[in-house]
């Protein structure tokens, strides 16, 4: 794998820190006009999800990290995996709980999404921005409550559980942001 | 990608009003306006400085890191105070407050001291922000003593590591030499404290960079710096004249080069040749117009004064 200089740091570089696969964030260039510069690097780890801080002098190396984002098609899961198959090669993985993360709540079947993979195995999910997912269960819905703002629970087919209008019933599909998990709009089929 | 400018209009306006009260500030004053050379063929040997390199077919050029060799020339000439606004440029050097081609102004009054020099930029500095301005100053090792509680002058290097490991956890600071502890305390743990107009001077002699060694205490030397809410605006001077301690610096930048696995440059002989011929007592400054303009407009990014950083 290549190695990093700190001037070719910059956001969504990935890096090896402490044996761990982690991307850079955001990367502060401090340096007085006549003295030593360093970067103040915010750091992801891709493991834990970890977000942590770490100073450089700058013109030290990194060892860059075996990290590929991969479009990916998810296709179920059974008790213990995740599984997912790249749509051009049909090559498939298996991702656990921990690569897994939050993102479960929002997979649904033949949707695409973005699979971190580390030296070839998986060890993140994101999910589409936005999903579109079917209310599997909600309070009987309020007739004529349609321009009012209250809101009541709903759970989507996926298990994710979002704020939605009092209007809408169970087998009605919303779509939903899923970096904020904010219900956007009613999807007429 | 876009073709717009990443300065708005009023950014761009603001630009041309401040290079022309500058201009107007320096005319009324009688120093000179000047224009030396952005390509010359010996560049600054200072380690943590970066020329680039420009290839002209037969030999290398340098784009010059500071238009100060060019302009101590001309004073050596006998040009008399003058001042210069013009573009310089470091390699590698990019962030929220550096872009590798940046603008100053940087001007030299013979027969001032770095003292007379920061009264002069107090004014320079009132005039362009078009509102009284309060400045303080402090001495380097004051600035460490008040924000820090560290005597510089009494602890040494192993002492000063422990202090930058404290301050940032986060950095190995076991391979850091002296200066670069210093750097690194001054750059990360004090300047974010830092508030106001503040001249900071009376640098550590190791940090003399072309600034004399002050007479009656050889372990500072007379520079100063100014800044705002803690960013580096200025840096100035009371300019070293003495030629053969100026080719012994060089030599020992060359020499830290070589230790550090960095090219040695040329020196400026014709730098030393005038300084041979007799520059008069003078001292000089160097302001940075992008980060001038940012404080200005309490803008954050260096990309919102530059028309393009494309």
């Amino acid at each position: 794998m290549a190695s990093y200089s700190t001037n070719e740091f910059r956001s969504g570089l990935k890096i090896m820190l402490d044996g761990d696969p982690c991307s850079i964030i955001e990367n502060e260039f401090v340096k007085p006009g006549k003295g030593q510069a360093f970067n103040r690097v915010k750091i992801r780890n891709l493991k834990t999800g970890r977000v942590l801080d770490k100073t450089f002098k700058s013109g030290e190396s990194v060892d860059g990290a075996d990290v590929v984002d991969s479009e990916m098609q998810f296709l179920y899961n059974d008790s213990e995996f995740w599984h997912f198959m790249d749509p051009v090669s049909y090559e498939q993985q298996a991702a656990d709980v921990n690569a897994v993360g939050d993102a479960h709540q929002w997979l649904k079947a033949q949707d695409l999404c973005e699979v971190t993979l580390y030296n070839g195995s998986p060890i993140g999910v994101t999910p589409p921005n936005f999903v579109e997912l079917e209310i599997a269960d909600t309070d009987p819905g309020l007739k004529g409550d349609t321009a009012q703002g209250g809101t009541k629970p709903a759970t989507l087919e996926t298990g994710a559980v979002v704020k939605v209008p009092l209007f809408l019933e169970i087998g009605e599909q919303v779509r939903v942001d899923t970096r904020s998990g904010e219900y956007m709009s009613r999807v007429k089929k | 990608m876009s073709w717009l400018p990443g300065a708005n209009l009023q950014v761009v306006r603001e630009r041309a009003r401040i290079y022309r009260q500058i201009r107007s500030f320096f005319n009324t004053r009688g120093c000179l306006e000047v224009d030396t050379p952005v390509l010359m063929p010996t560049t600054n040997t200072d380690t943590q400085i970066t020329s680039i390199e420009v290839p002209d077919g037969r030999d290398f050029n340098y784009l010059q890191t500071s238009p100060e060799f060019a302009m101590k020339r001309l004073l050596a000439a006998g040009s008399g105070s003058i001042f210069q606004i013009c573009h310089a440029f470091r390699q590698g050097e990019s962030g929220r407050l550096h872009n590798p081609e940046f603008s100053l102004l940087e001007w030299y009054r013979v027969g001032y001291d770095y003292q007379q020099l920061m009264h002069e930029m107090e004014l320079l500095m009132t005039t362009l922000s078009l509102r009284r301005c309060s400045f303080s100053r402090i001495t380097y090792k004051q600035l460490f003593r008040q924000s820090l509680g560290l005597d510089i002058d009494a602890i040494g290097l192993s002492q000063l590591r422990e202090e930058c490991t404290r301050q940032v956890p986060d950095m190995d600071s076991t391979r850091l030499d002296l200066d670069q502890c210093l750097d690194l305390l001054l750059g990360v743990a004090i300047a974010p404290t830092m508030r106001g107009y503040q001249f900071v001077y009376d640098y550590p002699v190791s940090q003399a960079a072309l600034a004399r060694v002050k007479a009656d205490d050889p372990s500072v030397a007379e520079r100063f710096e100014l800044f705002f809410d803690g960013v580096e605006l200025a840096n100035g001077f009371s300019e070293l004249i003495d030629a053969s301690q100026q080719r012994r610096r060089f030599e020992q930048d060359n020499a830290l080069r070589a230790e550090r696995g960095l090219p040695q440059h040329a020196i400026d002989e014709r730098l030393l040749e005038a300084l041979e011929s007799g520059l008069e007592d003078c001292a000089g400054v160097a302001l940075g117009l992008d980060r001038l303009l940012m404080v200005l407009l309490d803008l954050d990014s260096i990309d919102r004064v530059l028309t393009f950083r494309d």
